[in-house]
């Protein structure tokens, strides 16, 4: 099946190119990295992840939300969603691979990494996290594989491939719930330790992944001649609705646990990332961004009206992608670190080569789910 | 790996060192300027044959009173980053610590008030690794690279596994544990030849000298400090001078509601 993604037209190709270009110019910047060290990042003594591991954790999210077409297409038999699980699953394995990509150049030894799988140390939660995403990404390649392949025979997927899906459920949760654990139960930082983390995790990737998706659908009818329909586009369009407005009740309670309780190691976090603290301000401007984009992007999809045109329904998955982005791939981690355990106050701000690197891994993930898509798009003409 | 490997490991490659050359390449580079032996500076010297000072459980107690009558000297920093190769960068982003001085407020953030003596709120508290009882560095590390040895707590670093991740400093509440951000070799002003440089990408930090009291020899930062303000001891052993400092005079640990039991005491 994998002649399809080597044969597409001129646009098929430029697009290629040009994700090409941008991991090239990301290779050349991690092999700075890798010769200097992760001095070269804008992260430091007082703020010890940033960029990269916000990224990772964001993405964990979007590959855990391809749950929201499979559970139903599979669980309940809801059948609208045929054409588009796969694509979801395909999102899956692109974003599980942007966010394995992130954690290797976060590595500041990243070839000793095989550490991990040679003393497999079962409390740390580090370890849980990455067998939990590498059996997510077995699990995401054999089930497309296999229902994709039966499809082009034009036959049912075999029976046992049924279990595999089922168990992806569940594991698809626990992907984000196992990295939510890997910062809530950190007494070092207040600001990630509240037993909700999880939660919002999920509420946030399933909405933001979802949305994701929707804009993909949109994408793909502009530009090839894959229609997902009105009615699948229109279903995920109410999950992200209801996602949403869960996620942006969670963060009220966090606001109402931390600013009631008004103990002051929990509060600075927030004043750091709303008000600015100790002239430390840069994430100010993009939380409040972030805020108003969540809240009116939720209005727009709870108004029928909005949510049910096309035009209105894009532009408020822009609007809400790019909310949750800012909330977890900017604010979560860097809010965790400011003010340090010895109440120091240093700003962040990832540099030059920290974001080409980080653009050349999203371009290789884009790349990922292009050939993927190609591929099953190439299978699906051929059936007519 | 069990902790009998790691200390065979551990004495073979001394032995490897001292019989291969290390004594003579350390003469060569004094010859040269290049390195300085360590020991000699903080009032002893590694090659005094000496039997090992053991302890049940490490424990640490700084008189931060002593301090401040002191002046609120450095002397315990300059002579830790001197015998452990400690690089020095001219920016806080890429700075290595591993006993450095905080302001009382920093260093004790939940205990300040506006109202205490200024002589206390501008005390200059040295600050180090705690050697947890429960460390939650060790809790979260990976591949084990940082444990809490078993003889004696002392929370070790082996920067040989280190994957450099940085969980541990992100889940350390006290800011304890570095990183390598860049090869620290060329910020080393004086390297000393009897103890490993570390190389970038991994974490490091305090170890309350385990190398020198396998040797008999106090840590440095305690031979170094002219104010006699920092004492370590068995903290089982109820005649040892610890002991006898927690329980003659009031003391506090840093962050005790975490229960991370630090080994780390102050008295005021």
């Amino acid at each position: 099946m994998l002649e399809h993604a080597l044969r597409g037209d001129k646009r098929y190709w430029s697009w290629v190119i040009a994700l090409m270009a941008v991991m090239g110019a990301g290779v050349l910047f991690y092999l700075r990295q890798y010769n200097v060290g992760l001095g070269i990042t804008g992260l430091g003594r007082d703020i010890t992840w940033g960029f990269y591991i916000a990224q990772f954790t964001f993405m964990v999210g979007v590959a855990a939300s391809a749950v929201m077409v499979v559970l139903p297409y599979y669980l309940h038999n809801y059948k609208a969603f045929g054409k588009i699980t796969i694509l979801g699953e395909f999102v899956a394995i692109g974003s599980v691979i942007v966010c394995m990509t992130f954690i290797f150049v976060d590595m500041g030894q990243p070839f000793r990494i095989v550490n991990v799988f040679l003393y497999p140390t079962p409390h740390s939660m580090m370890f849980w996290d990455t067998v939990a995403l590498g059996g997510y990404l077995v699990l995401n390649i054999i089930i497309s594989h296999v229902t994709l392949g039966a499809e082009r025979k034009s036959i049912a997927p075999p029976t046992w491939i049924k279990p595999i899906i089922i168990l992806s459920i569940p594991w698809a949760i626990s992907i984000h719930t196992v990295t939510a654990f890997l910062y809530a139960g950190l007494a070092a930082r207040p600001f990630w330790m509240t037993a909700i983390l999880a939660p919002r995790f999920l509420a946030s990737a399933f909405s933001a992944g979802p949305a994701l998706l929707i804009l993909v659908c949109f994408i793909l009818r502009r530009f090839t001649k894959f229609d997902a329909g009105r009615e699948p586009i229109q279903k995920v369009a109410q999950i992200v609705t209801y996602a949403m407005a869960v996620n942006l009740f969670f963060v009220g309670m966090e606001f109402f646990t931390v600013l009631y309780s008004n103990i002051p190691e929990h509060m600075s976090h927030f004043q750091y990332l709303f008000l600015g603290l100790e002239g430390a301000d840069n994430l100010v401007p993009w939380m409040w961004v972030s805020v108003i984009l969540g809240i009116v992007s939720l209005g727009m999809l709870t108004v029928p009206e909005t949510r049910q045109n096309d035009q209105t329904l894009i532009l408020a998955c822009v609007m809400l992608f790019v909310s949750l982005w800012i909330d977890k791939g900017l604010g979560l981690i860097i809010a965790g670190f400011i003010p340090n355990p010895l109440h120091h106050v240093v700003d962040y701000v990832p540099t030059i080569p920290e974001l080409g690197i980080s653009f050349a891994i999203y371009a290789m993930g884009l790349l990922i789910i292009t050939g993927l898509y190609k591929i099953a798009l190439s299978v699906r003409k051929q059936l007519g | 790996m069990s902790v009998e490997r790691r200390k065979f490991l551990k004495l073979a490659g001394l032995t490897a060192i001292g019989v291969a050359g290390g004594l003579s390449a350390k003469a060569l580079a004094q010859e040269a300027g290049l390195v300085d032996t360590a020991a000699a500076t903080v009032g002893d010297t590694a090659e005094t044959p000496s039997s090992p000072l053991r302890a049940k459980r490490w424990a640490m107690v700084i008189d931060v009173k002593k301090c401040r009558e002191a002046g609120n000297c450095t002397e315990c920093q300059k002579a830790c980053h001197l015998v452990h190769n400690v690089p020095e960068f001219d920016n806080p982003k890429d700075e290595v610590k591993w006993i450095w001085r905080e302001p009382f407020g920093n260093a004790f953030h939940d205990q300040e008030h506006e109202h205490l003596p200024e002589d206390v709120k501008h005390t200059m508290t040295p600050v180090l690794c705690n050697h947890c009882d429960n460390p939650p560095c060790v809790r979260v590390c990976p591949t084990q690279a940082t444990w809490k040895r078993e003889q004696d707590g002392i929370v070790m670093m082996d920067w040989h596994r280190c994957i450099g991740c940085r969980y541990c400093v992100a889940a350390c509440p006290y800011g304890s544990r570095s990183f390598n951000w860049r090869d620290p070799r060329p910020h080393i002003k004086k390297i000393q030849a009897d103890f490993p440089t570390r190389t970038r990408g991994v974490v490091e930090k305090c170890t309350f000298c385990e190398e020198r009291l396998v040797r008999g020899q106090l840590p440095a930062c305690v031979t170094a400090c002219k104010a006699g303000a920092m004492k370590i001891g068995d903290l089982e052993d109820p005649d040892s001078e610890v002991r006898k400092l927690l329980a003659e005079r009031f003391s506090v640990r840093r962050k005790p509601a975490l229960g991370t039991q630090p080994e780390v005491y102050y008295v005021l």
